[in-house]
């Protein structure tokens, strides 16, 4: 529900974790799930497709094998090439969600176009956005501060999200007339 | 007096264990008993309908939002539900009592004894200590003062702004100020919590903690909340919601 690293900058958290010390990916993939896998914890088919990607890059390099079976043998330490491209990661901003393409927007059209209630379609889409703050905001305020900030996170974007909605429902006629054009 | 009976008993503990309530605002059957009931309120002032049609019911210990933008009535219904404005027509029974048929007298016991409120702006009273004015509802019911005073210190504690007791409102912060008129809301063991914008003036930061204390207290005491806000992060601390647009409530008709 709240995933707050996307897919493609586990590689980047893993750097991250490796860099105070090794880890073997067993210990990765609990400090990654400690820390960041609140409501989606990895797979260990993720955790070792990253680490044979960081290692085929350079980023990361096998710091002592273990006798023995298994992947979890082996133990991962950070590169030069891995400590600059952390560097580069945290320094660089993210790009900004443009939220351009809207499937709610798409759907009160559609529902415009169509002779359908526009309005009950946001009302209902309301509903269902406060269900889950309702539910955000009770896990926020019985947890740690982790908790707190990364279901602040999700609530401040649901938040905008029903602020467009209740604008929009504010505009329905001026956009009905519009989409009848 | 108002012939309401205060009896505490048990109909007044309605909360259910998941918090939960029908979102459309339908009744099915729900165990908690309907507190509050307003029909197909109409209000003008002058020539501006603020309520058209305005319908809901609350039940005993539930958190109700109230919702709508800017000047589609909710403060005029929520005045209406606490008897302090009259509707031109419709009609609001508590506990099954017709407020719109009591007098002026009878209502302001009604309110006193049954009813807390929160407003925007604490609206503390600036002389007075803020243990004097959480103490105050219960000195207008005649409690003595020492008890008085007690319980007003007690439930300072709970909203966690003992420390500002012997301060006057002008001194102390607006989140402190807020917190001190919960207590006050709270400390006569109202049936309903009327709050209308209670964190408007806060950050979110502070807001919030108003309404976990508001809303954790309402709940240990099973009073119900009724809350106006268009702040969606605080609609999220009630149970369900009522939406008001032009005057009217909407309700959520399941589609055909
Ligand atoms: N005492 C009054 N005298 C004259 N007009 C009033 C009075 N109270 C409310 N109104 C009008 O009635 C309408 C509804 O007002 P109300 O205060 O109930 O809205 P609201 O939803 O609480 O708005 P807001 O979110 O801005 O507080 C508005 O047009 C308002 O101007
Ligand atoms: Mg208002």
């Amino acid at each position: 529900m709240v995933c707050i690293v996307a897919a493609m900058s586990i590689g980047q958290t893993f750097l991250g974790l490796l860099e105070s010390t090794p880890r073997h990916g067993y210990d990765l993939k609990r400090a990654y799930d400690e820390r960041f896998g609140q409501a989606r914890p990895l797979h260990f088919g993720q955790v070792y497709a990253t680490l044979s990607r960081l290692l085929r890059n350079g980023l990361v390099e096998v710091d002592s094998v273990e006798a023995g079976e298994g992947p979890d043998r082996k133990r991962y330490a950070i590169t030069e090439a891995g400590v600059t491209d952390v560097r580069r990661w945290l320094s660089q901003p993210e790009k900004p969600e443009p939220y351009l393409h809207s499937v709610l927007y798409t759907k009160v059209v559609l529902a415009l176009l169509t002779g359908r209630s526009a309005a009950d379609l946001l009302d209902t889409q309301r509903a269902e956005h406060l269900r889950l703050m309702r539910e955000l905001t009770r896990r926020r305020d019985s947890g740690d501060l982790a908790e707190r900030l990364i279901c602040d996170h999700a609530l401040f974007h649901l938040e905008a999200d029903l602020r467009w909605l209740e604008l929009t429902a504010a505009r329905l006629d001026e956009l009905a007339e519009a989409v009848r054009r | 007096m108002t012939g309401i009976h205060a009896d505490g008993g048990a109909a007044a503990t309605g909360r259910r264990a998941d918090g939960g309530a029908p979102a459309d605002g339908h009744d099915r059957g729900s165990p908690a008993e309907e507190l509050l009931v307003a029909e197909e309120l109409h209000r003008a002032f002058g020539p501006t309908p603020a309520l058209a049609g305005a319908s809901l019911t609350v039940r005993a210990g539930e958190v109700l939002a109230v919702l709508g933008p800017s000047g589609s009535g909710k403060s005029t219904l929520l005045h209406c539900l606490a008897g302090i404005v009259r509707p031109d027509s419709g009609r609001v029974t508590y506990r099954g009592a017709d407020l719109t048929a009591m007098s002026d007298r009878e209502l302001s016991a009604l309110r006193r004894g049954q009813f807390g409120f929160v407003f925007q702006f604490g609206q503390l009273v600036p002389e007075l200590t803020c243990l004097e004015n959480v103490a105050l509802p219960l000195r207008l019911e005649r409690v003595g003062r020492r008890e008085a005073e007690r319980r007003a210190a007690e439930w300072l504690g709970r909203l966690e702004v003992g420390d500002v007791a012997g301060k006057r409102p002008g001194e102390v912060s607006g989140g402190q100020g807020q917190r001190v008129a919960v207590a006050r809301a709270l400390v006569t063991a109202p049936r309903v919590v009327f709050a209308d914008e209670p964190t408007g003036a806060l950050d979110s930061l502070h807001g919030e903690r108003v309404m976990r204390l508001l809303t954790g207290a309402a709940r240990d005491t099973g009073a119900a909340v009724v809350l106006v806000t268009h702040e969606a992060r605080v609609a999220a601390y009630s149970d369900r919601e009522v939406v008001v647009r032009d005057g009217r409530t909407r309700s959520l008709e399941p589609a055909a």
